[in-house]
């Protein structure tokens, strides 16, 4: 099956590891492509690439200064992911909580049999 | 001995177009999140969360067998989940189809759920991987997590686990 190419927008940009871990080091400030290459510990290519990706989406923004490009982030683009995924999470945070206090019962009645079944 | 009794936060993931990763970890040990996991009565305790109570658990656990949950919610109608057991290693792993009941919907749109219990240190990582036919089906499932109603707190359920003790 075909999939879906993962860069035409701000969810699926988000989805490549590398790219989060761009967008957390850009959350810091402002950075030239060497410091990322630095950070990340990958080739230049590659990380031009992803910062690629990610301009096209919008989170990341780009300026000139004398000989060097700055990159920085641009957090907008990333409020309705974070509302669209915050949702469906709050649904199973709820689920597990039920299942936690399920969970504390079946700890104590284990605890409590004094036969750990050994 | 006396666990503190730690809230944990579950993490959403999107790892590519049509998938969606769950994970969280439990302060108890995996045989029994399993236990929790696979018994209809345990289950019938959590897997409504506050949205309104189950109806009906069916589990089958074996491989080809099959599963149904029906749910009463808070909104006053009924939404039933159903699929099959493709795979199933005890306290460690289930593979399982899972079709959301609605008009119009059919097998081709079941999501593969591969739920694996990870234990370390008597805890358990809980990580469930749904791998969905489409990126249209991932996205309405997400876009599912946002009808139930979320607003009242875990005030009844602690109510309810209390009175257990």
């Amino acid at each position: 099956m075909a999939r879906a190419a993962t860069t035409t927008d701000a969810f699926n940009a988000v989805a490549e590891p590398r790219r989060r871990q761009i967008l957390d080091v850009l959350a810091e400030g402002e950075r030239p492509v060497n410091d990322l290459v630095q950070v990340l510990g990958l080739a230049q290519p590659q990380v031009s690439k992803h910062l690629r990706v990610l301009r096209e989406v919008g989170l990341v923004d780009v300026r000139e200064e004398g000989r060097q490009r700055l990159y920085r982030l641009n957090g907008r683009p990333l409020k309705p992911i974070h509302d669209w995924v915050k949702g469906y999470e709050e649904s199973w945070n709820e689920r597990f909580e039920a299942l936690d206090d399920v969970l504390d019962e079946l700890k104590l009645e284990e605890n409590g049999d004094g036969d750990d079944g050994e | 001995m006396a666990t503190m009794a730690s809230r944990h936060t579950a993490v959403v993931t999107l790892p590519t177009d049509t998938q969606i990763l769950i994970t969280r970890d439990f302060a108890a040990p995996r045989h029994l999140v399993y236990k929790a996991w696979t018994t209809p009565e345990l289950v019938k305790r959590w897997w409504a969360g506050q949205r309104g109570t189950m109806k009906t658990v069916d589990i089958d656990l074996r491989v080809g067998g099959k599963w149904r949950y029906v749910m009463d919610t808070n909104g006053g109608f009924e939404i039933a989940f159903h699929g099959e057991y493709r795979e199933i290693v005890p306290n460690e792993r289930i593979v399982n189809t899972e079709v959301f009941e609605m008009p119009g919907a059919s097998d081709s749109d079941a999501a593969l759920n591969r739920v694996t219990f990870t234990e370390a240190d008597g805890r358990t990582s809980l990580a469930l991987l749904v791998e969905t036919p489409s990126k249209e089906v991932r996205d309405a499932i997400i876009e599912s997590g946002m009808e139930g109603g979320m607003q009242e707190h875990m005030d009844l359920l602690e109510e309810v686990a209390i009175s257990l003790l």
